[in-house]
């Protein structure tokens, strides 16, 4: 066991956990964040997506001994950041959800993109989007929000 | 699925339900719904010791919420919307008000048509649209009354609207301050309800209340539960259905720090699996995959996919149990070969592989035990788990979790997952544990959508219409031995396997569906709109290629082969074919289209689907949906269900879209072994679109899944020249 320090949602945060445990599972057993899912623990679904120093990674690959100094952004805390807030508006207006699980893992997704590409084609969208499964099937409509989220977004570049 | 279940309907028919009105020790009206003259003594004592407040239908709050409890799981479909909708809209409250829940296991929450309480056969709106408006209504004329009594007026010159009774000479009083007189007005044995014109929420789109939670992270599914003291469990099964260890070495699992205990249970397939109990998943699951099991299989059926086709396929060549006989049984005989098609077809296992691995987390106090479940079955679960800790269903205390998705794998009739939890929890007395299946669990762990072949042969009559068709269904019944039985095996049919194909809507004048139910080592269970997934890929693909045949316009063929009453299927090829009339005549260069209608749980669905192919699969352009499924009660979810579900649909074409077995041991691991649709594999854009009907509401859960398949393979044999009878799909 060892102890490290984390930086999570600008949080200051200790844990004390053996050196090969997934950061998945250091946010949500030790931490008590479980905004972060679990889905197949093989990097093959997306659920567990968290911002590492602002790129988005598969949290349940990631030995939490391999993390350093980098901030870990999660769900829980997408919403300090101006475009985590339109993302998760434009897919509470878009109406995207179905069962939800997998979308704390969309909306990193999507917000790592349109940092990246404030207008995102729908080739950029299906690539950087491409490692997320939405068993429901919400794909339309996580393409209409960031689409949604795109239009805000330039909008308020122009003013 | 769509039979009741005899001996539990019998149970909730056999009693007369009826509303009851109460004051709360907090202040506020309860709405409840109670049976009277239980059946037996013991489920009289069974409805004295409830202690939860089991039958509350409607909370109004002092601080005027109008809670709303939701008879069954929300996993997606979207009912924690739409049945408090329905209510509070004959109720005439204020929807910024309302707050719905998830009701535990309880009686009165049992599906009214079903008899048990569950979500299944696209019934939720169907079976609970008056259920909802009665309770709705009902509160709404007591409130009224209660207003009426303190203003000294008539009920009748009282009128309400926003969570407000107003009453002549401008008197006005919330909800929230009439609740508690309410409560002790009479209940009225009947009450008017809305007329369609006067809805308020119904039939206009609303937006999700479970959206927000579900966007932030907030929102606690059954697998996010954490209670003090909590332990987590995860099972080692065995690598066949039914076997069970030879030998277990877990010294060195044991030896990892937090590891509380390691055993073997019993699975219901007959054999033992190893448990380890540990403080946390992380230590539960190195534990387990350090342990060193030798397993048994003495006396335990290996399936084998490929040893299956070839039985299958044999068995498909001979007419099985009959499921419908209509019109000569020899009138293929007179059709010349020229004039017949023979096709086989072939279907593989699927998992359903919801987002949410499976979960159950239990505590078990001695005598008496609480559980967190998200299940489709509260019903069965709440009995099964009762039975492996040696309680009354009373004594075990069910809350309803929210899941992350199901697709059928939370309805499981012999609750497999539960029992397994419950013979964990039943060592832990006093402390909760949560039974998590891995990922690894959920796609090597059985009850798959059965693998099927199909064989048909069709005599084609000279207007180029099918005369004669003979058709073959082999697969695993999934009812056989569950307490559906006896309401969906007739002739030693399971309609459920048949089901899109016996009951089609085409007029075939000498018609013969028969079906082999072979009983193989393999779990089986209905996977989103069950039978359909294959039946309607068989009528659809080959109606396609007859109207091919015939030179015929696909949409023209299918309207001439309905028959007269196919009134839903036929309005929803006529609103698919206008409003997909503008991009399919000026489709892109190398981009086809392909239609399928087909009608499953009682919704009608016709689709068009824009197709063209790129690294050597389908890319999916556009999808043009038309449905009528009678009174549209929440359009945004129909057209939401819509969108996704025919993105779900397209599971069964994905290259890794399969669950094969060899020797016995299921060949896929993960996502990267059985793939589900990802974002590059669904249709880009889905536009729904819906056939104004007032009739009573029918389902859109499943009726999305069936059509997709077919029109996308259909739109490929426009491009390529070739069938597809064989799914997963392989390279095009």
């Amino acid at each position: 066991m060892e102890t490290y320090r984390l930086t999570v949602n600008g949080q200051p945060k200790e844990v004390t956990v053996n050196s090969g445990t997934p950061l998945l599972w250091v946010l949500r057993d030790e931490l008590k964040m479980t905004g972060t899912k679990y889905g197949c623990g093989i990097a093959a679904c997306g659920a567990c997506t968290v911002h590492l120093a602002g790129v988005a990674t598969r949290s349940c690959i990631v030995p939490v001994s391999l993390i350093g100094d980098r901030p870990i952004v999660t769900i829980e805390g997408i919403d300090q950041d101006p475009v985590g807030l339109l993302v998760q508006e434009a897919w509470v207006s878009e109406d995207v959800v179905q069962c939800g699980y997998c979308q704390s893992g969309q909306i990193m997704g999507a917000v790592a993109l349109l940092k990246s590409t404030p207008k995102p084609t729908d080739t950029n969208i299906e690539e950087s989007m491409g490692g997320n499964i939405c068993r429901c099937g919400t794909y339309p409509r996580i393409r209409q929000a960031i689409k949604t989220a795109s239009r805000q977004l330039v909008m308020k570049a122009q003013k | 699925m769509t039979a009741a279940i005899g001996t539990a309907n019998d149970l909730l028919l056999g009693r007369r339900s009826f509303i009851r009105a109460s004051a709360t020790v907090a202040g506020g009206m309860l709405i409840s719904l109670h049976l009277d003259l239980p059946l037996t003594a013991e489920e009289a004592a069974q409805t004295k010791s409830q202690t939860y407040p089991p039958d509350a239908f409607v909370h109004i709050t002092p601080d005027g919420k109008i809670i709303i409890q939701v008879n069954r799981l929300e996993f997606g479909q979207g009912v924690h919307t739409s049945l408090p909708l329905i209510l509070a809209d004959e109720l005439d409250a204020d929807w910024s008000h309302v707050v719905a829940q998830l009701a535990p296991a309880a009686d009165v929450y049992k599906d009214p048509v079903y008899g048990i309480q569950m979500v299944g056969g696209s019934g939720s709106i169907a079976h609970s649209f008056q259920q909802y408006r009665e309770l709705g209504a009902k509160t709404r004329a007591m409130l009224i009354a209660a207003a009426a009594d303190q203003w000294k007026v008539q009920a009748n010159e009282c009128r309400t609207e926003a969570s407000v009774v107003r009453g002549p000479g401008g008197r006005s009083a919330t909800y929230a301050d009439l609740a508690d007189a309410a409560a002790h007005m009479p209940v009225p044995e009947t009450v008017p309800l809305k007329n369609s014109g006067d809805f308020r929420l119904v039939g206009k789109k609303t937006r999700r209340l479970d959206s927000r939670p579900k966007c932030n992270g907030s929102l606690k599914f059954g697998l996010d539960l954490d209670l003090p003291g909590m332990q987590v469990a995860l099972v080692a099964h065995p690598p066949t259905f039914g076997a069970s260890p030879k030998s277990v070495d877990d010294k060195e699992a044991r030896s990892i720090p937090g590891v509380a205990d390691i055993f073997e249970i019993p699975t219901v397939s007959k054999g033992t699996a190893v448990t380890v109990v540990a403080d946390k998943f992380w230590t539960a699951k190195q534990a387990r995959d350090l342990l060193k099991i030798e397993w048994d299989f003495t006396g335990v059926e290996r399936a084998d996919s490929q040893q299956l086709w070839t039985k299958y396929k044999e068995l498909a060549r001979t007419p099985g149990n009959v499921a419908v006989a209509s019109g000569d049984e020899k009138a293929m005989d007179g059709i010349p070969a020229i004039n017949r098609i023979v096709a086989e077809y072939e279907f593989p296992y699927l998992a359903h592989s919801p987002m949410e691995p499976l979960n159950t987390t239990i505590r078990f106090d001695g005598d008496r035990a609480e559980v967190w479940a998200g299940s489709q079955f509260q019903t069965f679960d709440q009995a099964a788990i009762a039975e492996v800790l040696a309680l009354k269903p009373d004594q075990v205390t069910f809350h309803t979790e929210m899941a992350g998705g199901g697709f059928g794998r939370r309805a499981v009739p012999d609750s497999h997952v539960q029992r397994e939890a419950a013979a964990i929890a039943k060592r832990f007395r006093g402390t909760p544990v949560k039974l998590v299946w891995t990922r690894e669990d959920d796609v090597q762990g059985g009850y798959y959508r059965p693998m099927h072949a199909h064989r048909v042969e069709i005599g084609i009559g000279a207007d180029g219409l099918p005369l004669a068709w003979r058709h073959v269904v082999v697969g695993q019944s999934i009812t056989a031995g569950t307490p559906f039985t006896p309401m969906t095996i007739k002739n030693g049919v399971d309609e459920t396997a048949v089901e899109g194909t016996a009951d089609t809507h085409y007029k075939i004048p000498n018609f013969h569906v028969s079906a082999h139910h072979p009983v193989v080592n393999v779990p089986v269970l209905w996977w989103r709109s069950v039978g359909h997934t294959h039946n309607a890929f068989v009528m659809e693909t080959l109606i396609d290629e007859l109207a091919t045949r015939a030179k015929t316009d696909p949409i023209a063929y299918r309207r001439k082969l309905l028959k007269a009453d196919a009134k839903k299927l036929r309005g929803a090829l006529d609103l698919m074919e206008e409003k997909s009339a503008a991009w399919r005549t000026k489709l892109p260069k190398g981009h086809a289209v392909g239609f399928s209608c087909h009608e499953a749980f009682g919704t009608g669905v016709a689709c068009a689907v824009d197709v063209s192919i790129e690294n050597k699969r389908p890319k999916i352009h556009r999808v043009t949906v038309a449905v009528d499924l009678g009174m549209a009660v929440n359009p945004l979810t129909i057209e939401s269900q819509f969108q996704a579900g025919v993105a779900f649909g397209v599971s069964q074409l994905m290259a890794k879209g399969a669950i094969t077995l060899k020797d016995g041991r299921v060949e896929q691991r993960n996502f990267d072994g059985y793939t589900p649709p990802y974002i590059i594999d669904a249709p880009v854009a889905v536009d729904v679109h819906i056939v104004p009907n007032a009739e009573k509401p029918s389902g859109c859960g499943e009726p999305p899944v069936p059509v997709i398949s077919p029109a996308v393979v259909n739109a490929l044999s426009q491009l390529t020249g070739k069938r597809y009878r064989t799914l997963p799909l392989a390279s095009v």
